[in-house]
C-alpha cells in the first residue's frame, strides 16, 4: 500500500468504528429506554402485559401481605388508583408502608403487577416523623407530599432485586 | 465563634481568589512582573484561608456545635469522633468545602512545584485556577453556606447518613474530588496554551505530571467507591450504572484518553488541538458531574437537599466556564497547527483509536445519563435507562481497548514494519490463548465463550505489559541492571496496562460465574448456592454506639468442611430510626462469599441473601495498580528535567560579553 493508501484505509477504519459505536449505542437505547408510570397512567392507559416498566407510587398502608417463601403482595397507590403488586425477593432497607417506591416489572394477565425490582425512595430531606405525620390524610397517604409525582421520585438509593 | 471566623475565612478567601484570577493576566498583559508574580502569594494566602475554614467546620463538629445548621443536619451526640470528623463531607455544603479546600491545594501545589516553569505560564495557569475557585466560593457563599447558624437551637443533631458511617467513606470522597478537581489543573494548563498560543513538547512534559495526578486519585476514587458500595448497600453489586457513578466515570474515561493524547502531543508533537480539547473537556465533565450530584437532579445515595437556586447557580457557572473555554478554543485552535505526518500502525495510530473508543464510550455514558433528565425537564415523561443499556454498549466499546493495549505495546512510535509486530506479538498472543481456554478451568472448572473471550483479552494485555518491560530489561546483560534501567514512566505504563488485564479478569469472571440466592431460613437450616453450603445458625440482639443491631451468624462450608463463619447485621440507626444492612463477606484474593441479612419474619425465619462471587477481589485490585501505575508515571524523573530545562537561562544570553 502507498502511504495515501494506507492512511485512507486509516480513516475509512476510523470512520467505520464510529459508525458501528454509534448504531451499536442508538439500538441499545432503543430497547432499553424504560416509561415510568403511575397507578393512574396505568389505569388510564393499560399496558399490554410483558411488556416492561416502572411503577411509581406509594405502599399502601395495612396492604403488605407474605406469603410463601419470599413472595410478598402490597398496593402500590397514589391520590386515586390503586395497583396490586406481587414480588418475590428481599425488600429493601428503606421499603415502609405509607413510602414512596420504584418497582420495575410487568403486568400480568390478572391486573397484577409483577415486580422483578424494588427500589425504595431514598428520604433525602431526613423529614422528621412528626412533619411526615401532618401531611398525612385520613387514609395513610401523604397525598400532598405526593401529588404531583415530585421529581424526587427516581430514587436509587435502597434496592431490592429479585433473584430467580 | 468558631463558625464565623470560618465564615470569615471563605469570605477573604473570596477576595483573595478573585485577585489571584486578575492580577497575573493583567501582569502577563502589561509585563508587570509584579502583577505577575502576585498568582503565587495569592495561591499561598487562599490555601491557608480555605484550610482555615476547613478546620473551623472540622471543630464545629467535633464540640458537636448544633446551633450551625449544617451540623445538626449531618452529626449527633453519639457520633464516634472518626465519623465527625468524615461527616464534614457528609452533606452538600461541607463537600463543597472539601471541593474547595481540593481545588486551593492543587493550586497550591501548582505554585509550589511549577517554580521552574517560565513565569507567564506559572501566572496564566494560577490565574485560571482562581477564577474557578472565584466561582465555586461564590456559589458556597451565596447558597450553600456551611456555617449558617439556626436558631432555636436543637437539642440533637440529626446524624450522618448511616450509609456514610462507614470506613469505606472516609477515604473514598477525599479520592474522587481529588481527582474531579485535579483536572482543573490540565484546564488551566490548556487554557494557558491558548491564551499564551504556547503549545509544544515542552508543554506536554509540564501538563502530563498534573494530569497523571488526577487521573490515578480518580480511579482510586472510584476503585474505593466501588468497594464501599458493594458492601454497604447490601446486595453484592460493585457497579450500579447508577448516574452518580456514571458523572465519576465519565471525566475518567475522557481523563484516559487525555493521558494517551498527550502522550503523543510530547513524543511526536501530534494531535495538540485534540489534547487541549481534552483537557477542556474533562474538566468539564468534572463539573457536570457537580453538577448532578449536587443540585439535586438527581436523587441518589449521594444527592442530599434539593434547592433550586443551587441548581441554577452550578447551570450557569458550568455554562459561563464550559462556554467561555470552547469560545476560546474555537478561536484560538487553529494556531496549533501540526506538522508531522500519523502512521496509523505505529503507537501514535494506535493511540488515536484508543482515544476514539474511550471517547466514544464517554459519549455513550453521557447518552444514556443525561437523556433522561433532558426528557424529564422538557416535560415529556419519565424514562430510565437501566444497567442493560450501558452493559450493552459498554463492553463492545471498550473490549477493544484491552486489545489495543497489547498492540500499543508491540509497535513503535513513528512507522513500524508488520513482520516486526508480528513477530512480538506471538509469544503474548499464544500465552493469552492457552490461559483463556485454561484459566477459566483452572479457577473455576468450567468454561464459557464469555468467559475465552474476557480472559483472552486479559491476558494479553498482562502478557503484552509484561513482555515490554522484559524488553527493554535485555538490552542489558544483566536483568536486574536491565529492569532498573526502565524509566519511571514506562514501569508506571506497564503496571496500570498489567492492573486493566486484572481487572478485565475479574470482571469476565464475577459476571460469568458467580452466583446468588435469595432465600428464606430457619435458624438451622441451611441452602446450598453452587458447590456451598451455607447455614444459619441464630440471629440475636446487640447494641452499637448509635444503633440497635440483629447479628447473624452463618456458616459457610464446602464439602463437608467449614470455610468461614460471617455475622451479617441488620441495623436500626435510633436517631433517625434508619434500618440499614451490613452485609458480611469472607474473601480470599479469588472468591469472596457475602451474605447479608433481609428482614425477620413473624416466625422467627429471616431472609438472607447469599452470594457467590469468584474473583471479586481481582476488580479492586486492577484499580489499585492502575493508581501504582500513575503514581509511578508521575514521578519519572523526565518531569523534573523538563522543569529544570525550562529554568536553565538561555547559555546565549547569559554569555559574558
Amino acid at each position: 500500500m502507498t502511504r495515501r493508501q494506507q492512511r485512507m484505509f486509516g480513516v475509512a477504519l476510523l470512520a467505520l468504528g464510529i459508525g458501528v459505536a454509534a448504531a451499536l449505542t442508538l439500538t441499545a437505547f432503543r430497547k432499553n429506554l424504560m416509561a415510568f408510570y403511575t397507578p393512574t397512567d396505568l389505569v388510564a392507559a393499560p399496558m399490554k402485559p410483558g411488556a416492561s416498566l416502572r411503577l411509581g407510587g406509594l405502599v399502601e398502608r395495612g396492604s403488605l401481605q407474605r406469603g410463601e417463601g419470599l413472595v410478598v403482595r402490597f398496593t402500590m397507590a397514589d391520590c386515586e388508583h390503586k395497583v396490586a403488586v406481587r414480588y418475590e425477593g428481599i425488600l429493601p432497607d428503606l421499603f415502609r408502608e405509607g413510602q414512596g417506591i420504584v418497582a420495575t416489572g410487568a403486568m400480568d394477565g390478572d391486573g397484577v403487577f409483577v415486580a422483578s425490582e424494588v427500589l425504595a425512595k431514598h428520604d433525602e430531606n431526613y423529614m422528621p416523623p412528626q412533619v411526615a405525620k401532618s401531611l398525612q390524610t385520613p387514609q395513610g397517604h401523604a397525598c400532598g407530599q405526593f401529588r404531583p409525582l415530585t421529581p424526587a421520585l427516581s430514587p436509587r438509593a435502597g434496592r431490592g432485586r429479585n433473584i430467580s | 465563634m468558631i463558625a464565623e471566623l470560618g465564615h470569615f475565612a471563605l469570605i477573604l478567601a473570596l477576595g483573595v481568589s478573585a485577585l489571584q484570577a486578575l492580577l497575573p493576566l493583567y501582569g502577563w498583559r502589561r509585563g508587570d512582573a509584579r502583577a505577575l508574580a502576585a498568582g503565587r502569594s495569592g495561591a499561598l494566602t487562599q490555601f491557608a484561608l480555605v484550610a482555615l475554614a476547613y478546620v473551623c467546620l472540622s471543630l464545629c463538629f467535633v464540640n458537636g456545635d448544633f446551633s450551625v445548621a449544617y451540623v445538626a443536619a449531618n452529626s449527633h451526640t453519639d457520633l464516634p469522633l472518626m465519623y465527625r470528623l468524615t461527616a464534614v463531607w457528609g452533606g452538600h455544603e461541607g463537600s463543597l468545602l472539601l471541593w474547595m479546600l481540593m481545588l486551593s491545594g492543587w493550586t497550591f501545589a501548582v505554585s509550589l512545584f511549577n517554580r521552574n516553569l517560565p513565569d507567564y505560564i506559572t501566572a496564566l495557569v494560577l490565574a485560571v485556577l482562581g477564577a474557578i475557585g472565584v466561582g465555586f466560593l461564590l456559589f458556597m457563599l451565596t447558597t450553600s453556606n456551611p456555617f449558617d447558624r439556626h436558631f432555636p437551637v436543637p437539642l440533637e443533631g440529626r446524624d450522618l447518613n448511616p450509609l456514610l458511617q462507614d470506613p469505606g467513606m472516609i477515604i473514598h470522597p477525599p479520592m474522587l474530588y481529588m481527582g474531579y478537581v485535579g483536572f482543573s489543573v490540565a484546564f488551566a494548563f490548556a487554557i494557558a496554551a491558548l491564551l499564551s498560543g504556547k503549545l509544544d513538547t515542552a508543554w506536554a512534559r509540564w501538563t502530563r505530571p498534573w494530569t497523571t495526578a488526577a487521573w490515578m486519585f480518580l480511579t482510586l476514587g472510584i476503585t474505593l467507591g466501588s468497594w464501599w458500595a458493594y458492601h454497604e448497600l447490601g446486595w453484592g453489586g460493585w457497579w450500579f450504572w447508577d448516574p452518580v457513578e456514571n458523572a465519576s466515570f465519565m471525566p475518567w474515561l475522557v481523563g484516559t484518553a487525555l493521558i494517551h493524547s498527550l502522550a503523543v502531543t510530547e513524543k511526536r508533537g501530534l494531535l495538540k488541538s485534540w489534547t487541549v480539547l481534552l483537557a477542556l473537556l474533562a474538566f468539564a465533565l468534572s463539573l457536570l458531574g457537580t453538577f448532578l450530584v449536587r443540585s439535586g437532579v438527581l436523587v441518589s445515595v449521594h444527592a442530599f437537599a434539593t434547592d433550586p437556586a443551587r441548581g441554577v447557580f452550578i447551570l450557569a457557572f458550568l455554562t459561563v466556564v464550559i462556554g467561555s473555554a470552547l469560545g476560546l478554543y474555537a478561536w484560538r485552535a487553529r494556531i496549533f497547527v501540526t506538522t508531522g505526518e500519523l502512521q496509523f500502525l505505529s503507537r501514535e495510530g494506535l493511540l488515536l483509536f484508543n482515544n476514539v473508543f474511550l471517547v466514544s464510550a464517554a459519549a455513550a455514558v453521557l447518552l444514556g445519563t443525561l437523556y433522561p433528565l433532558a426528557i424529564e425537564a422538557l416535560n415529556l415523561g419519565k424514562l430510565s435507562v437501566g444497567p442493560p443499556y450501558f452493559n450493552a454498549v459498554f463492553v463492545p466499546l471498550t473490549a477493544p481497548l484491552a486489545v489495543l493495549i497489547g498492540l500499543a505495546a508491540c509497535v513503535p512510535w513513528k512507522n513500524s514494519r508488520g513482520r516486526d509486530v508480528l513477530r512480538l506479538m506471538r509469544g503474548p498472543a499464544a500465552f493469552a490463548v492457552v490461559c483463556a481456554i485454561g484459566l477459566p478451568f483452572l479457577l473455576q472448572g468450567r468454561n464459557t465463550l464469555v468467559a475465552v473471550a474476557g480472559t483472552l483479552l486479559a491476558t494479553w494485555a498482562m502478557a503484552t505489559a509484561g513482555q515490554e518491560l522484559l524488553r527493554r530489561a535485555r538490552s542489558h546483560r544483566v536483568l536486574a541492571q536491565g529492569l532498573a534501567s526502565i524509566p519511571r514512566g514506562v514501569w508506571g505504563m506497564s503496571l496500570a496496562h498489567f492492573g486493566i488485564g486484572v481487572f478485565v479478569l475479574g470482571v469476565t469472571h464475577v459476571s460469568t460465574f458467580g452466583a446468588e440466592r435469595d432465600v428464606r431460613l430457619a435458624p438451622g437450616q441451611e441452602a446450598a448456592l453452587g458447590a456451598y453450603t451455607y447455614r444459619l445458625i441464630e440471629v440475636r440482639g446487640l447494641p452499637g454506639p448509635n444503633y440497635d443491631a440483629d447479628v447473624g451468624t452463618i456458616e459457610v462450608s464446602k464439602d463437608g468442611q467449614r470455610l468461614a463463619v460471617l455475622q451479617p447485621e441488620k441495623r436500626l440507626y435510633r436517631a433517625q430510626r434508619n434500618v440499614m444492612t451490613e452485609a458480611a463477606v469472607d474473601h480470599t484474593l479469588l472468591r469472596d462469599l457475602y451474605v447479608a441479612l433481609g428482614e425477620p419474619f413473624n416466625n422467627g425465619d429471616w431472609s438472607v441473601r447469599l452470594y457467590y462471587r469468584p474473583t471479586m477481589r481481582l476488580v479492586w485490585l486492577g484499580g489499585v495498580l492502575a493508581f501504582l501505575g500513575g503514581l509511578l508515571a508521575m514521578s519519572d524523573r523526565r518531569y523534573r528535567l523538563a522543569q529544570a530545562a525550562a529554568r536553565a537561562p538561555d547559555p546565549s544570553a547569559s554569555a559574558p560579553a
